[in-house]
């Protein structure tokens, strides 16, 4: 059967529709879940999608993480259900504590919105499962926050634990270790800064992203079967 | 219980030392046009001001840091200090 995936929208998330899109076009059926939910059942997986949730303020994540639905959401995680945030749903995950690190202002002081290289570090995550290590991939980022960083403890854990899902071959934005992706220890929940939805048709000069949300949806038809076994 | 008073906080946030701040930077770099080129160690910052109602000063103080370290601060890359005095009128 195909997977189903929630696409959890805050005020002020923009790329809901491309990521419904996206995964939609690889046979998977795709609805939004709104912010005030508070319950995810029904879900193969999850997709947390780019954008400004409550216009950014404070910091890039900062209130969405207080979001009802976000509850839904560790509980998703911490059952083993596939969670994937893009861009602003990526630092919404490390707001929530749910992927470690944070999301700093770039380091070149520019918003940057263009095409990156990225390299695939690991073949263990719900993204990047039956991907070979070293694929690269050509996706968007499009960010003014996606400098990550973490203290050095933090940095060393994720290395030693190849938890480093994507790294960036000309880093872009100052990201400790050129990262562009990581996830938690479970593997089931994986943040990263670029845009697979926007690297998903030719028509877009890339269809790259395609690679990560076909794994993403292998993911989730496997733990949505677990779901119905248990 | 005494009636809860009015006390005005202030919280400031700021990046922890050793995280880089391109704000800071690009405002300090900034200062030569300005004829100033003996200012060093530009960090920017955030600073927070509201009232609280809270039986006492220790009260309003721990109110107030469950808001810095909750929500105004990310305390992965940064940190916050907190202010309690009686707010004016109730003084």
């Amino acid at each position: 059967m195909a997977p189903r995936v929630g696409v959890v929208i805050f005020p002020g998330t923009n790329c809901e529709h491309d990521a419904i899109l996206a995964v939609q076009r690889l046979g998977a059926s795709a609805d939004l879940v709104w912010h005030g939910d508070t319950s995810v059942s029904g879900y193969d997986a999850l997709i947390l999608p780019g954008g400004f949730a409550h216009g950014d303020y404070l910091r890039p994540g900062a209130i969405a993480r207080f979001s009802p639905v976000m509850e839904a959401v560790a509980g998703f995680a911490a059952s083993g259900g596939p969670v994937v945030g893009i861009c602003n749903g990526f630092q919404v995950l490390t707001e929530a504590g749910l992927l470690p690190g944070a999301l700093q202002k770039n380091r070149g002081l520019r918003f940057l919105c263009t095409t990156v290289r990225l390299r695939v570090e690991t073949s263990d995550s719900v993204l990047t499962s039956g991907v070979a290590v070293g694929t690269e991939l050509a996706i968007p980022i499009n960010h003014f926050e996606g400098n990550y960083t973490c203290d050095a403890e933090t940095l060393a854990r994720l290395r030693d634990d190849e938890r480093v899902v994507l790294r960036y071959v000309d880093n872009p934005n100052g990201s400790v270790d050129n990262i562009a992706g990581v996830c938690n220890e479970a593997r089931n929940v994986v943040g990263l800064m670029p845009h697979p939805e926007r690297a998903s048709d030719p028509l877009l000069g890339s269809v790259d992203g395609s690679v990560l949300l076909r794994a993403l949806l292998g993911s989730a038809t496997l733990s949505g079967s677990g779901e119905t076994a248990a | 219980m005494a009636d809860p008073a009015l006390f005005s906080v202030l919280v400031e946030v700021r990046l922890r030392e050793g995280i880089a701040d391109p704000q800071g930077a690009t405002i300090e770099r900034a200062l030569p046009a300005l004829g100033l080129t003996g200012v060093t160690g530009v960090r920017a910052g955030k600073s927070f001001r509201f009232d609280i109602a809270a039986a006492d000063d220790a009260d309003a103080l721990a109110q107030a840091t469950v808001v810095a370290d909750r929500l105004l601060a990310n305390p992965v890359i940064e940190e916050s200090s907190v202010t309690v005095h009686p707010a004016g009128g109730s003084a």
